[in-house]
This record gives C-alpha cells, sequence and structure tokens, in this order.
C-alpha cells in the first residue's frame, strides 16, 4: 500500500484519512531545509520516521536522491546523516535493495570534515553486511574502486577503510584485484592517504590469506615503515601490532622485527614515541620470547631516550611492561633490566618525564613484593615526594593505596606530611586545588586519628583561602570527609569550627560558613541541621552585607528540604518575607526565588504522600499570585549575562604558556 | 644591462616579454586605507589568486576558461568570491586593538571539489571553505510555490524537495578558527607538506597546529628571553619545507636563518642548520642591522634552495652551504646613500616579500615607485618593470625602467630623488606554473603575463 501512494493521489503512503497522520511528516520534511540549523538537525535525525511513511519505494526514488545532494550542509547535519543511513536497510525495502543507500553515503564519504567521512565509512561497513554476495560484487566493490580512484584524497582515505570488510565476500578474481587496489593507495601520492592506508593496513591483513599476508601486505609495511614522511612511519608502528599477531614465531623474527627494530631507532622522535605508546601491545603481539631479546633492550633505550616526550611515553608503560612479563622471572627481570633505569628517571631534568612515572610507579610495588618495595622502590618515592615539581609529589600522593596494600601506609606517613603540607600551601592554586581534591582519599588510607592530629588543621585553612575556588573546594571536601567519617566526627571537629567563622569580620568567610552548611547539611542530617546550623544561617540574614543576606536566601532554599515543616513555617517562613522586603535587589529576588523554590519541593512533598491528583496547591508560605514577579526575574537574568567572560583569556594564558605546552596529549594529538 | 634590445626579463632561459593583462581595483587617487592589498597568493594549481586587504576581506579571483572567441586573452582572472575574513577586535584584559588587517592567506592543497585557505591577521588565524552550489531544492509540503502557507488540514500527500539546478553561487563559510596562541603579531603561516598540520608564527614563538584542532597547539620555537630587556632579535618569517615535513626555516631581524628538523626533538629551540653571512666591515654603518633584517623568506619549488629578502637585496641560499649565499641579487642599491632619509620616514621598516617563478629560474620582488624586479639566475639578468596604469593596454609589453645612479640622465631614465617612496610594491605572486603574476600596488592588483608571440 505505502508504495502505491504517489503525490497527489489520494491519502499520503502513511494511510488513514490523511491530515491528521501527514501534517507531522510534511513538517519534518520542509524543516529538512530549514534555514535553523537545529531544526534540520532534528528532522534528520527523524529520518526513519519519513521514510517510513513514504514507504519504500518513494524512499529510494525520491528520498534518497534529494540525500545525495544534500552535503552541502554543516557538518553535524552531515554526521547524523551518515548515522542515520547505516541504519536505512530496512526502510528501503532490506538487503535486496541496500545498493540504494550507497550513493548518499558516496558523495559523504568525500567531504572534508573527518568526523563526517569516518562516519559514513562507518555505515557503508555497516551495510556492507547486508548486501548480498552478488550485490556485494556488482554495486559495493564498484563504489570502492571509485573511490579508491577518486581524484581527491578525500574520497581515496574513505576507500581505505572499506577493503577489509568486501574482501572476505568477493570471489577469488575480484580479491586479486582488490588487493591491487590497496596497494596502489598504499603507494598513494597523498601523505594524507598513505596515512590511511598504514592505518588500516592491520585491520586489511586480518582479513587476508596467510600467504597473502607475507607475500604482499609484510612489503606493504616495510615500504610505509620507512616512508619519506615521519607522520606515515608512525603509524605503521599500530600496524605492526596487527600483523605480528598473525604471523608465527619465525616468520615474526624474519618478516616483521628488523622493521620494528628500525622504528624503534627513528630519526623521528615521534616514530619512537610511538613505540613506546604502543609498547605493551607490541609485548602481547610479540610474545614473551622476543620481548626478552628485542622489546627489553629497546624499551631501556626508550627510557634514557634523547626526547622528554619520548621518555615520558615509555615512563607511562613500565607498569604495564612489568605486569605482562612471564611471572616466572619476572623479579630478576625488573630488578636487574628495568630497576637501574627507572632510578635514572626519578632524577630526570623534564618534569613531565618524572610526573609521568609517578604516575605509575607505585603500581610496581605489588609486582615486586613487600621486601624489595622497602629495599628498592621506598625511596624512590621518598625522593619524588620530596620532588620539586608538584605534579611528581601529587601523583604519588594519588596513588598511596597501591603501596598501601603491600608495605602500609606507616613507612611513607612520616615523609608524606611534609609533602603534603607543602602542596596545601604551595604558591599555585591549582595545585592547592589538586591535593584537596586527594585529601578524602587520603583521609582514608590514614584513618581518623592520624587525620585529626595532623591533617584536619589544613582542611579549615583553606576554607578562608583567598582564592574563591579553593575556598569551594574546600567545602565540597568537607562534605565528602563528613560521608567517609559519620556525622558525630562532624559534629565535634567540623561543624563548631565552620559555624564559629560566622562572626568572622571578613564577609567572604561569613560565606563560607553558608557554603559550608550548603554542602554538610545533608550528610549531617536533620538534627544537626535544625539544632546548630539553622539558628546560625537565620542570624545571618541580618548582615549588613547585602551579598551575605542573598546567600542567606539561597542557603535557606537548599537547606528548605532537610528540614521539618514545623522549623520551615515558624523559623524559615518569616525570615525569607522579610528578606523579600529587602531594600537591595538581589536579596529580593533571591529570597523571593527561595521562597517559590522551597515551596515547590514542599508542595511536590505533599503532592506525593497526601494528594494523588493535582489540584493547584502550589506553595506553602503564600497564595500563588504572590510567589514571583515575572519582570523582576527577568531583569536579573541580563544582569547576569552581562559578566565579562574573563575564563576565557585565562585559559589563554595557560595554554600559551611554556610549561604546559610539552603536553603529554601529543601522542593523541599527531594519531588522531 | 637589464632587458637589452627591448628583452624583459627570461624566466625560463628565453628572452620573454611580460605584457599587461589586467588590473583590479579602484582608479582614484585618494586611496581608503581598507583597500590596501596586504597579501596575495596562488593556490596550487594556479587557476585561483587570493588577495588580503587591510579591511580584512579576502578577494579571491578565478582564472576564465580559455576563450575561442577571443585569442589573446589567455584566461583572465575574474571575481570568483568576495568575504569579510577577520573583523577589528579589541582585548580587553590587554586593552589592545586587533587590527583586522590580512597579514598572510595560504592555500591548502585540493582535497575535494571546494578549496580550502587559511588567513590571518594579527593574532587568529581562520580556515575557510570556498565551494560552490549549484543546485537548489524545491517543494515544500506547507507552502505552495509562491511561499504561501497551505491549509494544514488539506495536505493529502506528501512532496520530498526535488533539485533543481539553479545559477552557480560560490560560497566562503569559515570553518575553522585558531585563536588565543599569539602574544605578538602573527607574521607568518605556512601548511606543512604532511597536509594535516601548519605553522604559525609571530615575532618570538613559532607554534605548530592540526588543521582540525583548534583549541591546542605546540610551541616549537620560543626565542623570548626570560627579561625582555635582554631581546636583541625577533622572528621575521617562517616557512615549511616543501617536501619534507619535519624541515622548517626561520628567519630574524638580524639577517639569519635557522633550520629546524622536527625529527630531532620536539622543541626546535636549538636549529640543526644556521645560515648567515659573514658582515663585510667596510660596509657596516648605523642602519647597517636594521637593513639586514630579513623580511620574508621562501624555499624554492624543488626544495633544494631559499630565498630571504632584506632591505636592499635578494639572496639565494643552497640549503647545503650555511656560511653564505649561491646568488646576491641588489634590489635597489642606489638606496644606500638615501638611508637617512629612509630612516626618518619609516620606509627602512618596510617589509618586501619575494617569490619564485614555477621552474625555480628566476626570483621576483618589489621596490618604491611601484617598480618591481626580475632576477634571472641561469642567464644572471635582471629587469625593472613598472606596475602603472599608464601603459595598461591589454597586450602592452611592459617597458623595462632604469633609475640613474649618478651622473648624466639619460632619456628613460628616472632619477633617484624622483622616486615616490610611498607607492611600494611588497607583496608578488608568481604562478605556479606559467609566466603569470600578480602585483600588489598599494590598492591596485596587477597581473601581467608573457607575451606569445
Amino acid at each position: 500500500m505505502a508504495g502505491a501512494a504517489g503525490p497527489g493521489i489520494g491519502p499520503g503512503a502513511a494511510g488513514g484519512d490523511g491530515d491528521d497522520s501527514l501534517y507531522p511528516i510534511a513538517v519534518l520534511i520542509d524543516e529538512l531545509r530549514n534555514e535553523d540549523v537545529q531544526l534540520r538537525l532534528n528532522s534528520i535525525k527523524k529520518l526513519s520516521t519519513i521514510a517510513l511513511a513514504l514507504g519504500v519505494e518513494r524512499t529510494r526514488t525520491e528520498l534518497l536522491p534529494f540525500l545525495t545532494d544534500t552535503i552541502y550542509d554543516e557538518d553535524e547535519v552531515l554526521l547524523a546523516l551518515a548515522e542515520q543511513l547505516g541504519n536505512f536497510t530496512g526502510l528501503v525495502g532490506g538487503p535486496d535493495f541496500a545498493h540504494c543507500l550507497l550513493p548518499p553515503l558516496e558523495s559523504l564519504a568525500t567531504v572534508e570534515e573527518t568526523v563526517v567521512r569516518d562516519k559514513a565509512v562507518e555505515s557503508l561497513r555497516q551495510i556492507s553486511q547486508e548486501h548480498t554476495p552478488v550485490a556485494l560484487e556488482a554495486h559495493f566493490v564498484p563504489l570502492v574502486k571509485r573511490l579508491a580512484s577518486g581524484d581527491w584524497f578525500t574520497s581515496r582515505t574513505s576507500a581505505c577503510g572499506l577493503f577489509s570488510v568486501c574482501y572476505p565476500r568477493a570471489s577469488n578474481a575480484l580479491k586479486a584485484e582488490i588487493r591491487q587496489c590497496f596497494r596502489s593507495l598504499c603507494t598513494d601520492d597523498t601523505p594524507m592517504v598513505r596515512r590511511a592506508a598504514a592505518s588500516k593496513l592491520g585491520e586489511f591483513a586480518k582479513v587476508l590469506e596467510l600467504d597473502s599476508v607475507k607475500s604482499e601486505i609484510v612489503p606493504l609495511f616495510t615500504n610505509l615503515a620507512s616512508d619519506e614522511q615521519d607522520s606515515v612511519r608512525l603509524l605503521a608502528v599500530e600496524a605492526c601490532v596487527s600483523i605480528a599477531q598473525l604471523l608465527s614465531q619465525d616468520d615474526l623474527e624474519a618478516l616483521v622485527m628488523p622493521t620494528l627494530r628500525q622504528a624503534a631507532e627513528d630519526k623521528s622522535w615521534r616514530v619512537r614515541y610511538m613505540v613506546a605508546d604502543k609498547f605493551s601491545e607490541l609485548q602481547k603481539a610479540v610474545g614473551p620470547k622476543i620481548t626478552l631479546s628485542d622489546l627489553i633492550p629497546a624499551f631501556q633505550n626508550l627510557l634514557k631516550d634523547c626526547e622528554a616526550e619520548v621518555r615520558a611515553a615509555a615512563a607511562h608503560k613500565v607498569k604495564e611492561l612489568c605486569e605482562n612479563l612471564p611471572i616466572e622471572g619476572r623479579e630478576t627481570i625488573i630488578m636487574n633490566q628495568i630497576l637501574p633505569y627507572i632510578k635514572e628517571l626519578v632524577s630526570d631534568t623534564n618534569q613531565h618525564v618524572k610526573s609521568a612515572l609517578a604516575s605509575v610507579i607505585m603500581g610496581l610495588s605489588t609486582i615486586l613484593g613487600k621486601e624489595n618495595t622497602i629495599e628498592h622502590l621506598l625511596p624512590l618515592f621518598l625522593a619524588q615526594l620530596k620532588d620539586e615539581c608538584p605534579e611528581v609529589r601529587l601523583n604519588i600522593i594519588s596513588n598511596l593505596d597501591c603501596v598501601n596494600e603491600v608495605i602500609g601506609i606507616r613507612q611513607l606517613s612520616q615523609s608524606l606530611l611534609p609533602a603534603i603540607v607543602e602542596l596545601a600551601e604551595d604558591a599555585k592554586w591549582r595545585v592547592r586545588l589538586a591535593i584537596i581534591e586527594y585529601m578524602p582519599l587520603l583521609a582514608g588510607q590514614l584513618g581518623v586519628e592520624f587525620f585529626d592530629e595532623k591533617l584536619n588543621s589544613l582542611c579549615m585553612a583553606w576554607l578562608v583561602d583567598h582564592v574563591y575556588a579553593i575556598r569551594e573546594a574546600a567545602t565540597s571536601n568537607l562534605m565528602k570527609l563528613v560521608q567517609k567519617f559519620g556525622t558525630e566526627w562532624a559534629q565535634n571537629t567540623i561543624v563548631p569550627k565552620v559555624l564559629v567563622m560566622a562572626n568572622d569580620p571578613n564577609y567572604l568567610h561569613r560565606m563560607t560558613t553558608l557554603f559550608c552548611i550548603n554542602a554538610l547539611s545533608e550528610a549531617c542530617g536533620q538534627e544537626i541541621t535544625t539544632k546548630q546550623m539553622l539558628p546560625i544561617v537565620l542570624k545571618m540574614a541580618g548582615d549588613q552585607v547585602a551579598n551575605v543576606r542573598f546567600n542567606v536566601a539561597k542557603s535557606l532554599q537548599k537547606i528548605g528540604p532537610i528540614l521539618d515543616t514545623e522549623a520551615l513555617q515558624e523559623e524559615v517562613k518569616p525570615v525569607l518575607q522579610k528578606l523579600g522586603q529587602d531594600e537591595d535587589m538581589d536579596v529580593k529576588y533571591f529570597a523571593q526565588e527561595a521562597i517559590s523554590g522551597t515551596c515547590v519541593s514542599a508542595a511536590r512533598k505533599y503532592q506525593r504522600h497526601t494528594c494523588p491528583t493535582r489540584n493547584g496547591r502550589t506553595s506553602a508560605f503564600f497564595p500563588k499570585a504572590e510567589t514571583n514577579t515575572p519582570g523582576l526575574k527577568k531583569e536579573h537574568k541580563q544582569k547576569i549575562k552581562k559578566v565579562p567572560h574573563i575564563l576565557h583569556f585565562l585559559l589563554n594564558e595557560i595554554f600559551t604558556s611554556r610549561s604546559s605546552h610539552q603536553s603529554l596529549f601529543r601522542g593523541a594529538w599527531f594519531t588522531k | 644591462m637589464a632587458g637589452a634590445g627591448g628583452g624583459g626579463c627570461p624566466a625560463g632561459g628565453n628572452d620573454l616579454q611580460w605584457c599587461f593583462s589586467q588590473v583590479k581595483g579602484a582608479i582614484d587617487e585618494d586611496v581608503a586605507e581598507a583597500d590596501i592589498i596586504s597579501t596575495v597568493e596562488f593556490n596550487y594549481s594556479g587557476d585561483l589568486l587570493a588577495t588580503g586587504d587591510k579591511g580584512g576581506r579576502v578577494v579571491i579571483f578565478q582564472r576564465e576558461q580559455e576563450n575561442k572567441s577571443r585569442p589573446h586573452s589567455r584566461g583572465e582572472y575574474n571575481v570568483y568570491s568576495t568575504f569579510q575574513s577577520h573583523e577589528p577586535e579589541f582585548d580587553y584584559l590587554k586593552s589592545l586593538e586587533i587590527e583586522e588587517k590580512i597579514n598572510k592567506i595560504r592555500w591548502l592543497p585540493q582535497q575535494n571539489a571546494a578549496h580550502f585557505l587559511l588567513s590571518t591577521n594579527d593574532k587568529t588565524i581562520k580556515l575557510w571553505k570556498i565551494s560552490e552550489r549549484d543546485k537548489r531544492a524545491e517543494g515544500y509540503n506547507l507552502k505552495d510555490e509562491d511561499g504561501r502557507l497551505r491549509d494544514p488540514f488539506r495536505i493529502t500527500a506528501l512532496r520530498v524537495p526535488v533539485l533543481k539546478p539553479m545559477d552557480l553561487m560560490v560560497e566562503a563559510s569559515p570553518r575553522r578558527v585558531f585563536a588565543n596562541a599569539h602574544t605578538y603579531h602573527v607574521n607568518s603561516i605556512s601548511v606543512n607538506s604532511d597536509h594535516e598540520t601548519y605553522l604559525s608564527a609571530d615575532d618570538l614563538r613559532i607554534n605548530l597546529w592540526h588543521l582540525e584542532i583548534t583549541d591546542r597547539s605546540f610551541n616549537i620555537v620560543d626565542i623570548k628571553p626570560a627579561n625582555m630587556e635582554e631581546l636583541t632579535e625577533v622572528i621575521t618569517a617562517a616557512e615549511f619545507h616543501p617536501h619534507q615535513c619535519n624541515v622548517f626555516v626561520y628567519s630574524s631581524s638580524k639577517g639569519t636563518i635557522r633550520l629546524c628538523d622536527m625529527r630531532s626533538s620536539a622543541l626546535c629551540d636549538r636549529h640543526s642548520k644556521f645560515f648567515e653571512e659573514p658582515e663585510d666591515p667596510s660596509s657596516r654603518s648605523f642602519f647597517s642591522e636594521i637593513i639586514s633584517s630579513i623580511s620574508d623568506v621562501k624555499f624554492s619549488h624543488s626544495g633544494r634552495y631559499m630565498m630571504t629578502r632584506d632591505y636592499l637585496s635578494v639572496k639565494v641560499w643552497d640549503l647545503n652551504m650555511e656560511s653564505r649565499p649561491v646568488e646576491t641579487h641588489q634590489v635597489h642599491e642606489y638606496l644606500r646613500s638615501k638611508l637617512c632619509s629612509l630612516y626618518e620616514n619609516d620606509c627602512i621598516f618596510d617589509k618586501f616579500e619575494c617569490c619564485w617563478n614555477g621552474s625555480d629560474s628566476a626570483v621576483m620582488t618589489g621596490s618604491y615607485n611601484n617598480f618591481f624586479r626580475m632576477f634571472d639566475r641561469n642567464a644572471r639578468r635582471d629587469v625593472t618593470l613598472e606596475a602603472s596604469r599608464e601603459n595598461s593596454k591589454p597586450r602592452a609589453s611592459l617597458k623595462p625602467r632604469k633609475v640613474c645612479t649618478g651622473g648624466k640622465r639619460k632619456k628613460d631614465e628616472i632619477s633617484v630623488d624622483s622616486l615616490d617612496f610611498n607607492k611600494k610594491i611588497l607583496h608578488t605572486a608568481w604562478h605556479p606554473t606559467e609566466n603569470i603574476i600578480a602585483v600588489a600596488a598599494t590598492n591596485n592588483l596587477y597581473i601581467f603575463q608573457d607575451k606569445i608571440n
């Protein structure tokens, strides 16, 4: 029935009496071309609804041709389109018609935007599986060949990802052709295409016959691994992992290892970096024997490479490498062949190398056991805890749990404490922020006694830090500590100190009290909140600084749900009403927000428990009309909008600073 | 000596006669500042020619197909697309105005039917896509052909839009904005031969970008001293090697060029080659340092040589010889005695650019009085030509010009004192394969071709 409905003839394909069911579809179709990207995007995401309404035939003959030419659109629309088409086989009439989806995906596979191309390729791969063997040869393979011989390198790069899906199902004659096609892409003039081919080499090798792997893939691999562009060579390292898995040890030694050895000593640091970065995968792929004979010496070289980026990448892999060594003889190998190099790295000149090592070195203690850890690793940890670079110290502190399991934390606590104190008082607020974030973890490891004795005062000191972000983190830290140590502890150690700050002459500190109450009230529960915190909050409603007063309103809104109705009605309500008449506009605004806010939450509770029908009861305090003035709210919103975007500039500063430029994300960046 | 017998600069070894082809831009005497052309660049095929101006606009010219009815107009360049690339901005933190002036344009190798270019002002680099559209979708469900709304209750069938041909439309859309990585003024951008990265250089730093990633770049050279009072030298230009993706060079205000190999280390503070010509003590003067500052550096297409331009000369260096250039061509040696007044009117700080012809056999650079110079490297001959409207009839040959340097002024010669220093040719470009050149003279763009006999 669906196919029969043509334009203008009778009811639409969706059937029924037309109007009701057609209208939403009509809107969707029209919005495929709306000027607003968001609407176009919505429409594209509902493409299956449109196709369903049109029926399979009109989808094939009208919708797909239209979509094939929509490649002018924004990337996000194209991306959504490419994704939709991957699941469209059913909507064009099943596997027999799957090839109808190829033209739009083919044009999407040639756009310049990598994410769109990749998605189109992914969808093509998906659809290839739905082709019958005959259709695959008649439609899909020709498409791959077309893309592979396209004028522009975008189409050729897309082709690289399609070989492995059509090869296994092609006839022998066609297989030879496909291999030939892939070979020519591996020697393409454009480095972009050679890179795409190199990155798909491993995947393609997996679907090839073993003979072809040896006779064809290995030479291609060797060629790519000695490409003039290092951006191509480094991708060959990745292919090496897949190829190595396919070959026997003897073949591996003869065909792949010479290339891998060469890569580990490549003139370009980026290639050596890649070897270091892929070291665990390589180790698994080549097996224990070659690991011992070849990879360990190579790893030693990488650990003392002249380029810091390479050393850092290798340092990151130390733990995984050790873990993956065969258990038998592992300890000896680590002690004799790895540890001496690690010791060197502890005092490396580059802080990124040291911090990379610090992030994994603690993991060695479980592998080496208690005695070795105490004798050999502990001195290294202690040295790193005293490192000049805060990141190194932080990385050690953040991994304390590994050591705790093996030797107990007491061994370290003597050195730990000065390190923590120093970080806690670091001049850079970001460092202070980082150590605060580890406090709950440390508290758990060190236990409540040690914490109260040594660290509690630090946590309280952060509350009056001169940087807001630190005070903010300090409050949420308190909350986590309370969750860890319980309410009784909170009541005895934290709450009194927090509440004292309500009388501080500095209004920022008084506000911190409020922020702490916001964070702690839930963890502390109703009793402490009502008896100890609420009186202080209410008292602060008379503060002379408007910022404190409107934060009182906000706090009351926040802790409202925890309080019982009695306290709400008798204590909170009058104070909020009074603040609602405040001379300061912001205080007024937030008081009114709080009134309607707490009302809503109270009302919701009320509705849930007692009132199954919705009957317009929305406010516990006021009749509906009084809740808030819409005009005021609007004005306030505009006010917020005008705040200059300082953060933007701050980021730039970080961005250009030399110390952060040597980001270790670089690997991810150039292999993208 | 130039152009003996009326011949122009031979670019391919044979004598070559340059003739006028086109001139773009207004004729008016008073030039709007925003209209001054600030960069000129052919794309890889030479079919497109981009110019940027001080008003932040980019104008792209496309070469017309050969026209049989007018056999002599060998593909004129006509406007293909015009767009506003950069707008004036204000840095609130530093209280600095950021000009919209386009400092450089670089084309990307063509990757699909669309064309891409990078344009930069002092701070922000943008990637633009220039694409064509010749089809338009027609047919709505809720509207009729005239745009009137239909009654939603009378929709009885669905219409799928149909694509109909339409007049060609060229669109320029910004694809990426690479911002916030330069504290100083960007003077160069250069696309790497790996087709995925490019560099951008300012006075003290060079950054490496991935073309697809805008929120991160890597600083590969930083010559900023810890104490800015110790600053003695700035980066003036930087360029990637045309074939070796790991090699780039940068020139300095001290007249030296450093070649760096990105393979050896992630930070290229240490160069692998250092090109410097020993100073001749006899010609040393107060201005020596200023005039030795390099304003442009360009690799030859072959990648074997590079050319540098300083105030008075063009030098060609063999990458294998760091101690001195293999060729030095004087651009306007007669100005050496005028340096004092050129210093006073600031002309001495003009940044002249230079370019190679397609076969690397000739180089071109600009001078004053709307003169530009060509040097034939094989025949060791040079010529001075003038970009002017006076002789702007189609296919009119350009007459070589000569500046009188003391003694008696001959006919056809112009004396140094009557040169117009406000008419300077800073930016020129040479078609990558043919003898077509584009010369920016203030707000006018001149296109010249060789004469076919």
